[in-house]
């Protein structure tokens, strides 16, 4: 009995380990094509110039400020609702109650809706219904109800993981709720604050299929916040689907979204530290 | 009253129930002999299930008055319903009366924060929180309306000085105060409550979390603070409560919930208990 | 120095306008759900009332146009082409856990799961671009043209399978230690405790990964916009080019109108209800788990 079962052990063991090496093979064959297929456009200029021909040539300039205009808009709207509603949920409602049950049901429906029916809900409420028609802030407030729960998850863990301490400590001395969550809690939640946000970024980076019918596929660089403009995504999936010979700008555009997904996860972890930092000891 | 022995079969002396003035009512020289808050029949429940049973003694003004027994005995819960951070804790229910000079802290009039302003409270395990040593004390006095400047800097020296910090932290205010050691942490905890003024400081095992060293440093400081301030302190380091203590109430546990023993004058309660069961604890034969 | 200038009443009206600001930001966030359900009724009635539920299923053909609704081509497409990536993204994911945890030495196993988090998070736009440029002609090679369900199968493989590896590596993770030793101790190899006691262990969490990248991948839009052909058909082999109930709103919108645009809406709301469905039946899996 023995030999058949470390028979059947070496076989496990040896697919888990092939899967597992199949899986690496697949993320690193992906990362080369990006890198090898991506890295000849990438310089000062890509990034400066206005694109040409359809996006053959040229690029990104307008397109990079549209998706930074769009994030912006995004978090902007997306923070303080979210702090907002975690500070709600960890501090003001019972835990098991039934209006947080409720709102956090809501919540965890609303980060599993797929994002092509947040482009369908945006482009009717946004677009048409509020009259913003395709533009920046369409499209921004679109990804923040996008990007509204996972916020609001983080900042939440973050606010209720603070020990018991500080809120007896707080009592005792007749701190108001609000002078407590401010000063003490608020600011010790300040790294989850900074984990939801580069989260929250990734994802609205990330998003296509919510943009295409809210802030729309004009590559001009925008005037103001009402007007279209093109999100890197939608970029490349322009120039993927809709030009032919568009490929080698794509892989470049989508090495630079890689990048500045990474960029924006480090900035703001690096910045809300910065805010925090005099305050927030670190023992 | 001042001695209180628990209504048992057990006393170790005449056996029957017994509130008795003793001969030291006038109380040691720091103390004065009123009761500034006095306990009637205080039962506390937790989710219906008590952990304290009918407890009532007098708390004098400037005395320590040290809470002694094994832990489970109901000490934290007894401290915490005195400036009701009970009412913090869910399913918590408090029945009797607590009078805080003369008027009861269960009233519907009673202001709750008025009342915590007026009490400290001192934790088991140091709590400042996550800011400067500077502004951990200022912030508080800053919610209590002290605005200006100088007042601000007047009261964290001061605040400092007489719990023996300024010295160690006079450089370096604006550092982190969780990079203090524990013992400087609860020194700080102590100044961020005598900050606000408080006529009552209660202190729930704040040395047990400590090293000896620490301890006995906090130690020295609450003794000293003796006379300036009502102190209530929960230990169960009973060579502790007989240093610095000017009465003690013996704690035991009996069908699961806490019950007061026996309390008396700190040295009668350690020289000549009158209940079976402290004799018992305080001469290390139970507990 | 005086204390308690402020009255402590103007402190609690602080406190009342806190509870009533928070209050109301999350009473904001939680009903953007109803107002999305609500628009995607409200624009969609109009189709569910003259042309009935029943035809979106049930017409043979999609052209909104002519006045053919069926949406059963690309409702099983979707079907097709998820269930298809879970079948093979399930054991890639959960041996990835596994390696990480078990079998690696710390410095791969920290390498391997450093890359599932980044793949989990590169955007599918460039999991697309890559399809259609990697995938779709390696397919086309043996039999063209290349964009098919096979190649959305496989894109939304290498998409959801970070997914089941990071959710079924949480539910590895946060079984006690001491089920692992229990096994040990009881004399079982490395295999028979992983395969015996602590894979049905976690089966709950694994279970409601699953569960949450089928819901992904059922609303994945863009990468299979990219990679799957596009043409409404019901996918008969492998190789056919397919269009799914995403795709078809992402193709459509921009020119719809009438009773076409509201037949886009009932398609939104049919995928919504199919996601939540998934996804409720994860919550509930795992919040099993929690109960023992």
């Amino acid at each position: 009995m023995l030999p058949t079962s470390s028979l059947r052990d070496a076989l496990y063991r040896f697919g888990i380990c092939i899967a597992a090496l199949l899986v690496a093979a697949i993320f690193f064959w992906l990362l080369a094509d990006l890198a090898r297929q991506g890295v000849g456009r990438l310089d000062w200029t890509f990034l400066t110039t206005p694109p040409r021909n359809a996006g053959r040539d040229g690029g990104l300039a307008p397109i990079l400020v549209s998706t930074f205009l769009i994030v912006f808009v995004a978090m902007s709207v997306a923070a303080p609702l979210g702090v907002a509603t975690a500070i709600f949920l960890s501090e003001f409602t019972p835990a098991g109650g039934r209006l947080a049950r409720w709102m956090s049901l809501s919540l965890d429906v609303l980060a599993g809706t797929p994002s092509i029916v947040f482009g369908l809900f945006g482009g009717a409420f946004f677009c048409v219904f509020l009259g913003l028609g395709f533009s920046i802030l369409s499209g921004g407030m679109t990804l923040a109800c996008m990007a509204l729960p996972i916020l609001i998850r983080t900042i939440e863990s973050g606010l209720r993981s603070s020990p018991i301490e500080w809120r007896l400590g707080a009592a005792a001395l007749d701190l108001s709720r609000a002078t407590l969550l401010w000063h003490v809690l608020l600011p010790a939640a300040a790294p989850s604050l900074a984990t939801g946000l580069s989260l929250g970024i990734g994802r609205a980076v990330a998003e296509t299929a919510a943009l295409i019918f809210t802030s729309g596929y004009v590559d001009r660089m925008p005037s103001s916040l009402f007007d279209s403009g093109r999100a890197l995504s939608v970029h490349i999936y322009d120039l993927t689907m809709n030009v032919s010979g568009g490929d080698a700008n794509a892989y470049s555009s989508a090495l630079v979204l890689i990048a500045f997904l990474i960029a924006a996860n480090s900035l703001a972890f690096w910045f809300s530290n910065r805010i925090f930092g005099r305050r927030v000891a670190r023992a | 009253m001042i001695a209180y022995i628990a209504d048992t079969d057990a006393t170790a002396g005449s056996g029957r129930a017994a509130y008795t003035l003793g001969p030291l009512a006038a109380g040691p020289t720091c103390c004065e002999p009123r009761p500034q808050i006095s306990v009637e029949n205080l039962t506390l429940a937790y989710d219906g299930r008590a952990a304290l049973k009918e407890v009532s003694l007098d708390i004098f003004r400037g005395c320590v008055t040290a809470l002694i027994g094994p832990s489970g005995c109901g000490k934290t819960s007894f401290l915490s319903s005195l400036n009701r951070l009970s009412d913090l804790i869910p399913g918590c229910e408090v029945e009797g009366r607590i009078l805080f000079d003369g008027q009861n802290i269960h009233d519907q009039l009673t202001n709750v924060r008025a009342l915590r302003r007026r009490v400290g409270m001192i934790f088991q395990r140091p709590n400042p929180f996550p800011l400067s040593i500077r502004r951990n004390l200022e912030m508080p006095l800053k919610e209590h309306g002290v605005r200006r400047r100088a007042d601000l800097d007047a009261a964290v020296w001061r605040s400092l000085v007489d719990v023996g910090l300024w010295e160690e932290v006079r450089d370096r205010l604006d550092a982190p105060a969780l990079a203090l050691s524990g013992g400087q942490q609860q020194r700080l905890c102590i100044a961020r409550a005598i900050a606000l003024q408080p006529d009552v400081l209660l202190m729930d095992e704040p040395c047990s979390a400590l090293d000896p060293v620490s301890s006995t440093i906090v130690e020295d400081l609450i003794a000293s603070l003796r006379g300036s301030y009502t102190i209530v302190i929960a230990t169960h380091n009973l060579a502790q409560a007989r240093r610095i203590a000017n009465f003690a109430g013996f704690f035991w546990v009996k069908d699961r919930a806490g019950v007061l023993i026996e309390f008396d004058h700190c040295q009668r309660i350690f020289d000549s208990p009158r209940h079976e069961l402290t004799a018992a604890y305080v001469g290390g034969r139970s507990g | 120095m005086t204390l308690s200038h402020r009255s402590s009443s103007s402190r609690s009206r602080r406190d009342t306008r806190l509870v009533a600001a928070v209050a109301t930001a999350a009473l904001g966030s939680s009903a953007i759900f109803v107002l999305i359900v609500g628009f995607l009724l409200k624009e969609s009635w109009p189709a569910l009332s003259t042309i009935g539920p029943a035809r979106f299923l049930f017409d043979p053909a999609w052209r909104p146009t002519e006045g053919l609704f069926g949406l059963a081509p690309m409702l099983s497409a979707s079907l097709a082409a998820s269930v298809g990536a879970v079948i093979l993204a399930t054991p890639l994911g959960v041996a990835s856990a596994i390696f990480c945890r078990h079998y690696a030495p710390p410095p791969i196993g920290w390498i391997h799961r450093w890359s599932m988090a980044l793949l989990s998070g590169v955007p599918s736009v460039v999991i697309g671009l890559w399809g259609l440029t990697a995938i779709v002609p390696l397919i086309g090679r043996f039999e063209p043209p290349g964009a098919s369900l096979l190649a959305g199968i496989l894109i939304l493989t290498v998409m959801i399978t970070p997914t089941i590896a990071l959710t079924s590596g949480a539910a590895l993770d946060s079984l006690p230690d001491a089920y692992g030793r229990g096994a040990v101790a009881l004399g079982l190899s490395r295999e028979a405790t992983l395969a015996h006691v602590l894979l049905p262990a976690a089966r709950g969490g694994v279970v409601a990964g699953i569960l949450l990248a089928a819901a992904r991948a059922l609303g994945e839009t863009m990468a299979i916009v990219m990679v799957s052909g596009n043409v409404v058909q019901a996918p008969l082999s492998l190789f056919d080019p397919v269009r799914m109930l995403t795709a078809n709103i992402a193709l459509e919108m921009a020119y719809a109108s009438g009773s076409h645009r509201a037949s886009l809406f009932v398609s939104g709301l049919m995928l919504t209800a199919l996601v939540i469905a998934l996804a409720a039946a994860a919550w509930r899996l795992s919040g099993d788990r929690c109960h023992g």
